[in-house]
């Protein structure tokens, strides 16, 4: 299970890697924002994208969409952590794909059964 | 009709008596054909309109200016004294509390991450030898296996002692990387009080602004454009008071079921 990891906080990136290590995910990388996650992601077989929204560059809004689009790439699970609280956010996220959403501040807890709820769809 | 009399209120008495004065002018000007001193009184009048604008203006300029000065942090130290020295404008400093807050975050996660090994091999050990130990209990231990399990016994005690020791320390440490709060509290209490000071200044100056454009009949066409969630717009204040805004998991896991999520 390999893992990508999109945030433009550093500090944000390494509290999602411990806490997916903590769930057994040790092979994880990490990108800052989706214009780098992006290329990783069409070169890289990931099997589970963990993204924030807000970044300069390519918001995680748009990667998800970047994803859903490729034909290689749109039934990659994606779960969106993020500070955006806004509802039509959370609707535009749900219409455009997202597998789950966890919002800041988030618990290892939730992340955990937010996780497992996506895969357990999946499988 | 309100409207004027507002004006007439708000607009300093020197200006109003300045106006009075030279409309009265203005009239006479006009009714005795001298034409060309109407237009040079009209010429005076818009000035009268701008003077007023021109000293909020300047007054503003001013208490920016004080403002900017005063944006002054006390340093406790030679070494936060030469650090602040160097900040002159908010931004540096908000940037500072982004580096100071980064550097804690950090720091705190490099000790966490070093004590958790440390809790796992200890829990490791302890549940290891509680096995030997029930063996030991139900008598299914050969001498020789006793002593060996002593031994262990023994040297779990010594690595307790030494690894609690190390936790201790990596917590006591996490406690003092925690003090970027006092400094990085100071330095946003003071952007704070700036940003303060500038809203109130510019809401004063949109007002004086506003009854220029009443005295000059001007209308602006303001667009109030909405702007777009879809590039992200942070943390959101008070959410527990709106209805726009999830309070928390829980209200984000309602609104995802009722999509049928």
């Amino acid at each position: 299970m390999k893992i990508l990891i999109v945030d433009d906080f550093s500090t944000m990136r390494r509290i999602i890697k411990n806490l997916l290590r903590d769930l057994g995910f040790t092979n994880t990388d990490e990108a800052d924002d989706g214009n780098t996650a992006l290329p990783m992601l069409k070169s890289g077989k990931y099997d589970f994208l963990v993204t924030d929204w807000n970044m300069p560059g390519m918001s995680g809004f748009d990667l998800l969409k970047a994803v859903r689009a490729d034909e290689n790439l749109k039934t990659l699970p994606v779960l969106m952590v993020t500070a955006e609280a806004k509802r039509d956010q959370i609707v535009a996220a749900a219409q455009a794909g997202v597998n789950g959403y966890v919002v800041k501040p988030f618990t290892a807890a939730v992340l955990k059964e937010k996780i497992e709820k996506i895969f357990e769809r999946i499988q | 009709m309100s409207d004027e009399k507002k004006i007439h209120r708000d607009l300093e008495p020197e200006v109003t008596e300045k106006l009075r004065h030279q409309s009265a002018e203005l009239a006479q000007c006009v009714e005795s054909g001298d034409y060309a001193g109407a237009m040079n009184l009209i010429n005076q009048l818009s000035e009268v309109r701008d003077q007023s604008l021109y000293r909020e203006v300047g007054r503003l300029t001013r208490s920016l200016h004080e403002a900017i000065r005063n944006f002054q942090i006390d340093p406790r130290s030679q070494e936060q004294k030469e650090v602040l020295s160097l900040m002159t404008d908010a931004s540096d400093r908000l940037a500072y509390v982004v580096q100071m807050t980064g550097q804690a975050a950090n720091r705190t996660m490099d000790l966490v991450e070093e004590s958790m090994p440390i809790a796992n091999i200890l829990r490791e050990d302890a549940a290891s030898l509680r096995e030997e130990w029930q063996r030991l209990g139900r008598r299914e231990m050969q001498p020789a296996e006793f002593r060996e399990l002593y031994g262990r016994v023994d040297a779990f005690f010594l690595s307790v002692t030494k690894d609690a020791d190390t936790i201790y320390n990596s917590f006591s440490e996490i406690l003092l990387a925690q003090d970027f709060q006092d400094l990085t509290g100071q330095v946003i209490q003071r952007v704070t009080a700036l940003v303060k000071e500038v809203e109130e200044q510019m809401l004063s100056l949109v007002v004086m602004a506003s009854h220029v454009d009443q005295l000059t009949g001007t209308v602006h066409q303001i667009d109030n454009e909405e702007v777009s969630a879809e590039q992200g717009v942070g943390p959101q204040m008070k959410a527990e008071e709106r209805e726009d805004v999830v309070s928390g998991q829980n209200d984000v896991d309602d609104l995802l079921s009722s999509l049928g999520f």
